[in-house]
């Protein structure tokens, strides 16, 4: 008998990591953001998406609040906030 | 959702140096790449039935044979006459590549076949709970080098493991680092034009088995290469093409970012032997800028 | 067409004929003929196929394993430590249901370092989900392979397969062999085709990893799978035979069973030996019959105990041994037996030929004078005495 012998392509986004934050969620400022990409490159889930200057956003769904795009982010566009507050 | 052929939902740590740079390289290859993944944190993370976050063929053996598999992934394609359209790649960690895995990388180096093998190196075993592994660097604590009266952490400097690589001949070898990583996907595409086997070692942190913020895994693996620790650099066709450093810094700097060098601050002559191995470094490796 | 050919050259000459894709071994004695030989045809282009010489046995499993995952048929061969040295991966090529054709020239197992015949290599790898058949001649070392590729390729199969042949005594003997044809094989066996594979048109994660709430499920898929090939196997033979004109494989094969009261069960090259005996036997008026084991896993409890249910007496022949316990094929012959209830035949094991020591016609006479006498489970035939009193 065969079965389960693969698993589908990218089904892992059945699975939202977002329900690990406990304490901070990022917010996009949008008002600084000079579209380097770097919070892109650096976000460890890979769910920052944009294209042009303050446009960038993060899927919250995936987001475990690491604070990487925050930290990275050269003009400080990017802010670590409280998981209950409203973005 | 963002474009990517490593998807989300996958249970790495939140920081975790090595989804970061597992993602940058495969988006670098792009879709018609195969992956043969050793045993280790990225292929638990990433691929937990029936879930997987790959959007790649993609498969896992064992811990210490995906240079093996991916050769026999590259000769099946040869047979098949589809080699010259898709890309290999074997990854692994530190312990799947240095160590129990280096008998398979020889292998597969020195049989020429068209692979790329990737190391992610976070410098200890961190599936199985920081255990030092051939890549832990000199003084760290890890849960089997742990400081104590008789002990300032692991005793051995790294593995030379890039230079191992490249005295197979090999056309191309390079270390890259999760702190700059436009150079990282740079490197894979440079790697993935050239014919033969081809050898990429990444510096990434792990905030669990490094102990520092989740949020400082770029800042640190910046430290790690500006203090000349992990040296960054190309072996193209056995010629050695450093990334200078504009302005080196001392090693504490990067000691003091994390807390399994924690013990080493209170031990000057410590800090002297990591900033000998930096020295060494910056001055083998040509990273004086 | 008929050849007189050496047990490897014949082997070698089959695989060819099967076209594998990629071809990957280590040498290690017994097994390097084969592979030698099959190095030679891609040489010369005879065989259009990836040969990939390797560090290692374990490298050499591993390569069979990317290359069947990437849909290619596969080959290897091995022997003795080099099996030892594969095992992990031969456990996972099962578990990844990959169809990988391995041919194991049997022989001891260290230490004391040895090079001759035994049975004790596949033991160590005979709960991996591989299916394991035995060879008695060179002729069944030949046409197995060529079944093993076909059964181990069924959609609903998707299983290992590995043709085990004794080392130099079938690898290295010299033995008329009636050579299937490249037409024959091309018509008995398609090229391999599978959905199951590495496909960047049609991306596929394989060998994930499977938490409790998977695992024992997709394990019991395995043990299913040999449930099934309990039929599948007989009906290969039959149709090889309707194809071929000639007996080979199932699960078992009787010899001189019909009026039996009294069986040798054994398997392998050991079985020609053990006719000869039953053939002298007979002659004395003895009723006394041979259940040949041609497959070992799935094990053919059912055949085995129809074979044996009137039999008074049963002596197994291992060639092989778990130390501390008994013969392998003990342990299963007897644990199949037990469903006869009071109807069980007296079982006794018997363990010979360890290191390639000679199995003549005697050796099997000796078993046999053991038979009627205490039931035994694990008997060393042929020890010497003196050997053993020696300290030093």
């Amino acid at each position: 008998m065969i079965g389960h012998m693969t698993s589908k392509p990218g089904s892992s986004t059945a699975n939202k990591t977002g329900s690990w934050r406990t304490e901070a969620k990022p917010k996009f400022l949008r008002k600084n953001c000079i579209a380097c990409r770097m919070c892109v490159y650096i976000c460890p889930e890979g769910i920052i998406e944009g294209k042009g200057k303050n446009e960038f956003s993060c899927d919250l769904n995936y987001c475990k609040g690491c604070g990487s795009c925050a930290k990275v982010c050269p003009k400080k566009d990017i802010e670590m906030i409280a998981e209950m507050e409203k973005e | 959702m963002a474009e990517t052929l490593l998807k989300p939902g996958h249970t790495a740590c939140a920081g975790c140096g090595q989804a970061i740079a597992a993602r940058l390289v495969i988006d670098a290859a792009g879709k018609n790449t195969i992956i043969a993944n050793n045993t280790g944190c990225l292929e638990v993370f990433s691929t937990k039935y029936p879930e997987s976050s790959w959007c790649v063929p993609w498969i896992h053996s064992l811990f210490e044979n995906c240079s093996a598999v991916a050769s026999g992934i590259e000769s099946g394609l040869k047979y098949l006459g589809k080699k010259d359209a898709i890309n290999v790649i074997a990854q692994a960690g530190d312990g799947g590549t240095a160590d129990i895995g280096l008998q398979a990388l020889s292998g597969m180096l020195e049989r020429g076949h068209d692979v790329l093998f990737v190391c992610y190196d976070n410098e200890a075993y961190m599936n199985t709970g920081i255990q030092r592994s051939g890549l832990t660097p000199t003084t760290s604590n890890t849960t089997t080098t742990p400081p104590g009266s008789a002990s300032t952490g692991n005793p051995r400097p790294k593995k030379p493991m890039p230079d191992i690589a490249a005295a197979h001949g090999i056309p191309y070898v390079a270390t890259a680092s999760a702190g700059y990583p436009q150079d990282i996907q740079k490197k894979v595409k440079k790697a993935l034009s050239i014919k033969g086997p081809k050898y990429m070692q990444i510096h990434v942190p792990c905030p669990l088995g490094w102990r520092h913020e989740s949020n400082m895994t770029l800042e640190v693996a910046k430290l790690a290469v500006e203090t000349g620790l992990y040296p960054i650099f190309e072996y193209e066709n056995g010629k050695l093409i450093p990334r200078k450093i504009a302005l080196i810094k001392p090693v504490e700097e990067y000691l003091k970012a994390q807390g399994r060098f924690k013990h080493l601050l209170k031990d000057p002559q410590a800090i002297k032997e990591v900033q000998a191995i930096a020295d060494f470094n910056i001055a083998k490796y040509g990273l004086k800028a | 067409m008929k050849e007189f050919i050496e047990g490897s050259h014949a082997v070698a000459q089959i695989v060819k004929r099967c076209r594998p894709g990629v071809v990957s071994a280590y040498p290690i004695t017994p097994q390097t003929h084969i592979v030698e030989d099959l190095a030679q045809m891609v040489s010369n282009k005879e065989l259009d196929a990836q040969f990939v010489n390797v560090e290692s046995e374990h490298s050499a499993a591993s390569v069979v394993l990317g290359a069947e995952a990437t849909g290619v048929r596969s080959y290897t061969a091995t022997s003795s430590q080099g099996l030892l040295l594969m095992t992990e991966v031969v456990f996972n090529i099962a578990g990844m249901r990959l169809p990988v054709v391995m041919t194991t020239a049997n022989r001891a197992i260290s230490a004391p370092i040895n090079i001759w015949n035994d049975q004790q290599d596949v033991m160590a790898v005979r709960d991996s989900g591989w299916v394991l058949l035995f060879a008695e001649s060179v002729q069944e070392a030949v046409d197995l392979h060529l079944q093993a590729y076909k059964l181990g390729e069924d959609p609903d199969v998707m299983l290992p397969v590995m043709v085990n042949m004794d080392g130099f005594i079938l690898t290295h003997g010299m033995e008329v062999v009636d050579m299937p044809t490249q037409e024959q094989v091309d018509a008995y066996l398609p090229p391999y085709k599978t959905t199951y594979k590495l496909d960047v048109d049609d991306p596929k994660t394989m060998g994930y990893l499977a938490d409790p709430d998977y695992y024992l499920e997709i394990r019991s898929l395995v043990q299913e799978t040999h449930r099934e090939l309990l039929e599948k196997i007989p009906q290969m033979a039959s149709e090889f035979q309707k194809t071929f004109g000639r007996e080979c494989g199932g699960l078992i094969q009787t010899y001189r069973m019909e009026d039996a009261d009294q069986a040798f069960i054994a398997a392998g090259s050991v079985c020609g030996t053990i006719r000869q005996a039953i053939d002298e036997l007979r002659e004395k008026g003895k009723k006394v019959g041979l259940v040949k084991i041609a497959c070992y896993r799935p094990f053919p409890k059912a055949a085995l105990v129809a074979a044996l249910k009137n039999v008074k007496e049963a002596a197994v022949v291992d060639k092989s041994i778990s130390l501390g316990g008994f013969g392998p094929f003990y342990t299963d012959a007897t644990s199949s037996l037990s469903s006869l209830g009071a109807g069980m035949p007296k079982v006794s094991g018997f363990v010979l030929g360890l290191g390639g020591r000679d199995i003549t016609v005697k050796s099997i006479h000796d078993v046999y004078e053991k038979l009627s006498g205490r039931q035994v489970d694990c008997e060393f035939i042929g020890l010497k005495q003196e050997l053993l009193a020696e300290t030093e």
